[in-house]
């Protein structure tokens, strides 16, 4: 949840990230479909995180050594994947049960849908708040500039919740009328 | 009961804000038409001045005399001044490492401000190490707020601030456990991971040391203190789950703090987090009663508040203190 709200700025960062942490769930989802039987079901937790730990290590230093830039504009939250509540609960959701094609596949689609939002986020900041997005200039004009800032994602999640729950309310509704 | 509570921390707060002011600033008497003086690297002077000094004046070295405050015999030798572009900064390069720990006097004189002598000034110059600390502390805590500035800890920020009960009950078990942590996993990398060259293995040690001390710190108080168990024990699983209390081992191996620095680091940080809890849970608590549209309702108008907060904290930046 918190680097949605701080790097989402733009498209790019939004991708960056969202590549990261599939890259994390793949690998340390198909680690534990392959290690399930050997590990003890007392010390499961830990052993979860040590997984995301090391790869949170490898993409950590793959992207210092290949994307400079990209990783300069992350920071500190690349190292901060290992944090992610979300992948733990995946591990011990599914891939401590099912074997290793189905928990790869499992990653793949977790870490797709967490880009898809990343990148959503990104393309409206960008968009509203500098013109461009992915560093060509669109709308030749800043409409909001106020939606660059860190501090708009906040606004920017509520915004994006609130029209979920929106569809939501007016899926339900429809559904009443017609039932 | 609750209520009293709140009120003795607070005066107890701000009894402590204020003996630190006195200290931070009450230890500095300067001439009136220098504005500052510091030490610059190991072998650097600065001195800035209130208006424009002339170049003439400014880069005679025969000008200054500067010595240790213990010794006014042994003078320290200058090897080059260097006056900035506005003219108001000179900065005094010498030609040995200075000993930072005494504080200097400065004698300058007859100091020329376009064309008229403003007098001799005698001032002088030290490190004012609890000033330091003192910033580190207060930004960490507001002006680099966890929260609302780095945008860190939230999904723990947005879990527990509903009632200002739980947010004070999870602020103070979070401070503790930080300062915990931070200073085991501080000694860790300075003395182990430095020397040995495993700094990258510093993710892996960090999380593995909060959760460990997580753990420890609830063995020992369910041991030692059951009643403040029973009170603070739901929200030590929560701690780990909170990225601020990995990302300050992280800060803290990247900018090579010392031993307090860190402690301040860590101690702003914990408070920090305090302070951003009880605020949003203030505002959660009225924003209960208030007529919000449905759509909004929950997590997203929490965001949208949390947005402002945001807002607010902003006027923090560029703030420096010393």
């Amino acid at each position: 949840m918190c680097p949605a709200v701080g790097i989402s700025t733009t498209v790019m960062n939004g991708l960056m990230l969202g590549i990261a942490v599939l890259f994390v769930q793949v690998c340390s989802s198909c680690t534990i479909a392959l290690v399930k039987d050997y590990i003890h079901p007392r010390i499961r937790i830990p052993t979860y995180t040590l997984t995301i730990a090391t790869w949170v290590t490898v993409i950590d230093l793959v992207l210092s050594a290949y994307a400079p830039v990209a990783y300069k504009a992350m920071g500190i939250f690349i190292k901060l994947i290992v944090a992610f509540a979300i992948i733990t609960m995946r591990l011990e959701v599914f891939a401590c049960k099912n074997t290793v094609g189905k928990s790869f596949w499992d990653g793949i689609g977790m870490g797709l849908g967490f880009m898809f939002g990343m990148v959503t986020l990104g393309f409206f900041r960008e968009l509203l708040g500098m013109g461009t997005l992915l560093g060509h200039d669109v709308l030749g004009f800043r409409p909001l500039l106020f939606f660059a800032l860190p501090l708009a994602g906040f606004f920017c999640v509520g915004f994006m919740m609130a029209v979920f729950n929106y569809v939501e309310l007016v899926f339900n509704r429809m559904k009443k009328k017609a039932g | 009961m609750g209520r009293i509570k709140y009120h003795k921390a607070a005066g107890l707060g701000a009894i402590l804000l204020a003996v630190l002011l006195l200290l931070a600033t009450g230890c500095q008497s300067q001439h009136r038409f220098i504005k500052k003086t510091a030490f610059k690297g190991t072998k650097a002077i600065i001195i800035t001045f209130a208006a424009p000094v002339d170049e003439t004046w400014a880069t005679d070295i025969s000008n200054y005399r500067v010595y240790e405050k213990p010794d006014p015999d042994i003078q320290l030798k200058i090897g080059s001044i260097v006056l900035s572009n506005d003219g108001r900064t000179v900065t005094l390069h010498f030609e040995e490492a200075l000993n930072q720990n005494q504080p200097h006097m400065v004698t300058m004189d007859n100091i020329m401000s376009e064309g008229k002598s403003v007098g001799s000034a005698f001032v002088k110059v030290k490190k004012l190490y609890l000033g330091v600390l003192f910033s580190v502390l207060i930004g960490a805590m507001l002006i680099h707020n966890f929260v609302f500035t780095k945008y860190l800890g939230l999904c723990v920020f947005f879990g527990t601030s509903q009632k200002k009960s739980t947010a004070v009950g999870m602020g103070i078990t979070f401070t503790i456990v930080m300062v915990i942590s931070a200073m085991m996993s501080w000694a860790l990398y300075q003395f182990v991971l430095k020397p040995y060259h495993l700094d990258y293995l510093q993710i892996i040690v960090f999380i593995g040391l909060v959760s460990l001390s997580v753990q420890a710190v609830d063995t020992i108080l369910r041991k030692i203190n059951p009643m403040l168990f029973k009170a603070f024990g739901v929200y030590l699983v929560l701690v780990i789950a909170n990225c601020i209390i990995l990302a300050v081992p992280l800060i803290l191996a990247d900018n090579e703090y010392n031993a307090w620095e860190s402690l301040m680091l860590a101690l702003g940080a914990g408070l920090g987090f305090l302070v951003a809890l009880f605020l949003m849970s203030s505002a959660r608590e009225r924003l209960e009663l208030a007529n919000v549209p449905p759509t909004y309702r929950g997590l997203p108008i929490a965001f949208v508040v949390a947005g402002l907060f945001a807002l607010a904290f902003l006027g923090f930046s560029g703030m420096s203190l010393f």
